[in-house]
């Protein structure tokens, strides 16, 4: 039978040392639940970096773009128009007057663009139920989450590895 | 772990736990609405419905009820507009410029300015809509195909550019506002007993767990989203000024005014979030997180915009009469002595003078006299955008088509109405929303925590 651990501290750091000594033994955190970030925690259990950045400046460079195709179709190509002499024959002589709008809808892409994708990746949408394993750990307290499906020790193993630790709390479940 | 200088003053005070947050930010949703709430959301409703009114009245008869003549076409109602954009922009800075510069104290604050920045934005987008008469066309100000030839809306125009910049700003600020809110709404659904208010903040939680890859994200998205907002509220009320400054207006049409019109709304924001926040700290007992080095702080920001505009209204004078351009000059001249010189003379002491108070410590750190020259400054502010816009336009070339503007009731109506729209919105926020970002600031109680100080010091 595969179990569960969740093992709770009631302080970041402890958690972190706990973590790095777990982790030093081989032990893999599957998961840690926290009410805010803790900082030097995604290296020890080994989050990788988030190339949410990358996928913003491409949602921006989209923006960027269609703004310009836009603009040249709109004022240059299928209806210029003579306005107070401006230059109304080439995009790139219209071009400064077309900066703002540029930059305003590259914004306007990209910060969408990126929420909506960090909305997505994380399953965090409207309607979606809570996954933390307890109530408080969205208040003062830190869950680590050890299974025994992602470790070669036994149950019984892990369980002395995880009460080495400072722990607050241990609450150990069949895994489903 | 995060350490800080001892000298530097906690920004948290008292024996404070991470439990201790959550209760002192989550503890008034769970209670009952406290009577001075009761009390100032019926006195804002009330007028905010007066608002609503006049705004129907005036869609409904024409624009013809406010006190706009063929001379002067824009007053109060771009004045107010104006006005509320630059309110609008402390909340951007504070939750972005400061979070690119790692300022700390912007968590205590960063919440209800970014809120301030929302209601402000409603607001203002309520000006130009309205004063554009029929405004069940407004569609038009959009580039969508259409049937009249195809004629589309003119790219050349800071009007159209207006259009973009405030939306874009609108809804971006609301994705950031909403994307910090989601933690915060976690911790209060699991806090929540009675299953009505558990699942609408279920609801609004978005299903929240604080994994620790979502909190990279966060970060993450948190940083790319300052970094993007930072050069867009600058754009924003550049745009703004550009409205004024691309026309041939003596007195409008000036190089300085897109940073003028930025520092100004900085100024005139940071005012107002310090009118807010004075308040809403001793109505729900923060003064443990918003503190007088907190005010303090905002106050050094006003002295440095404040500064910065007066030095442009100077600028302004001395250009006027340096330039060599007698219209020029003359606009300038009919500012400080003309039939509205006494804007002119509010402006200037709400403005230039009575911010330079603040390098007085003693005034810096009073709380009271902060409240007090936090209004100061917010009037002489909408004065500023009135002087420019009505003044500027009201004598322009040809005397014979000199007039001046009067107010109607409907122009004071719908101005007052939209701070009781404005009011009622933020006081439905301080009751049911978390007013601090609550679980970024127990990212900072052990490093700037009073009690974590003390024990810092003794090592």
């Amino acid at each position: 039978m595969n179990k569960v651990f969740h093992v709770m501290y009631d302080d970041d750091d402890t958690l972190k040392t706990a973590a790095s000594q777990l982790v030093a033994k081989g032990i893999r955190v599957k998961e840690v639940f926290s009410p805010f970030p803790i900082h030097g925690i995604d290296p020890i259990i080994g989050v990788k970096r988030t190339r949410l950045g990358i996928a913003a400046f491409m949602y921006a460079s989209t923006g960027t773009a269609l703004a310009l195709f836009g603009m040249w179709y709109f004022m240059i190509s299928d209806w210029p128009m003579n306005i107070g002499g401006k230059p109304s024959f080439s995009l790139i002589e219209n071009l400064p007057a077309f900066i703002p709008v540029t930059f305003e809808f590259s914004v306007l892409c990209g910060a969408h663009g990126m929420a909506i994708t960090y909305l997505l990746r994380n399953g965090t949408l409207p309607g979606m139920p809570a996954t933390n394993p307890d109530p408080r750990t969205t208040d003062n307290m830190f869950v680590m989450e050890i299974t025994t499906e992602q470790n070669s020790l036994s149950a019984e193993a892990l369980e002395a590895a995880i009460k080495e630790t400072q722990l607050f709390e241990l609450s150990i479940k069949d895994y489903k | 772990m995060q350490r800080e200088a001892a000298i530097r003053e906690p920004l948290i005070l008292g024996n404070k736990s991470y439990k201790d947050i959550t209760d002192d930010v989550v503890g008034p949703i769970q209670g009952p609405a406290p009577i001075g709430w009761k009390i100032m959301i019926t006195i804002s409703s009330i007028i905010a419905v007066y608002g609503v009114g006049c705004i129907l009245y005036l869609i409904g008869t024409g624009i013809g009820v406010w006190g706009l003549n063929k001379t002067v076409g824009w007053a109060w109602d771009i004045t107010n507009f104006v006005w509320w954009v630059g309110i609008g922009h402390a909340g951007t800075l504070i939750s972005a410029v400061l979070l690119l510069f790692r300022q700390k104290w912007r968590m205590a604050i960063n919440r209800s300015a970014e809120a301030m920045t929302i209601f402000a934005v409603i607001m203002a987008a309520i000006f130009p809509g309205i004063h554009m008469g029929r405004i069940w066309v407004s569609y038009w100000v959009l580039p969508l195909p259409n049937q009249f030839g195809s004629l589309w809306v003119n790219f050349n125009s800071p009007l159209l550019w207006d259009v973009f910049a405030i939306s874009t700003y609108f809804s971006v600020s609301l994705v950031f506002w909403y994307i910090g809110l989601i933690p915060d709404f976690a911790t209060i659904r699991d806090r929540m007993t009675k299953p009505f208010a558990k699942k609408v903040y279920g609801l609004l939680s978005f299903g929240w767990s604080g994994r620790a890859k979502h909190w990279t994200r966060f970060e993450e998205v948190s940083l790319v989203l300052a970094g993007i907002a930072t050069p867009l509220v600058f754009s924003v009320h550049s745009i703004v000024s550009m409205d004024f400054a691309t026309s041939i207006v003596p007195g409008w049409h000036t190089t300085i005014f897109p940073p003028y019109f930025v520092s100004g709304a900085v100024f005139s924001g940071f005012a107002m979030v310090q009118t807010l926040l004075l308040v809403l700290r001793k109505g729900m007992k923060l003064e443990s997180y918003i503190h007088v080095k907190h005010v303090e702080y905002m106050n050094i920001v006003i002295i440095v915009t404040g500064s910065i505009v007066g030095v442009a209204y100077l600028t302004e004078l001395f250009i006027s009469w340096y330039s060599g351009v007698e219209y020029e000059s003359y606009a300038f001249i009919n500012r400080f002595s003309g039939p509205y010189s006494w804007a002119y003379w509010i402006m200037m002491t709400c403005n230039v003078i009575s911010p330079q108070l603040f390098w007085f410590k003693k005034i810096r750190r009073s709380l009271t006299a902060t409240f007090a020259l936090s209004i100061v400054v917010n009037i002489g502010m909408w004065f500023e955008r009135y002087v420019i816009i009505v003044t500027s336009i009201h004598r322009d070339y040809d005397p014979s088509s000199w007039g001046e503007f009067y107010p109607t009731s409907i122009d004071i109506g719908v101005f007052v109405g939209t701070l009781g729209i404005f009011l009622t919105l933020f006081l439905g926020f301080a009751r049911f929303f978390p007013v601090l970002a609550l679980n970024e600031l127990k990212t900072i109680l052990k490093s700037s925590g009073e009690n974590y100080k003390k024990i810092q010091d003794k090592h």
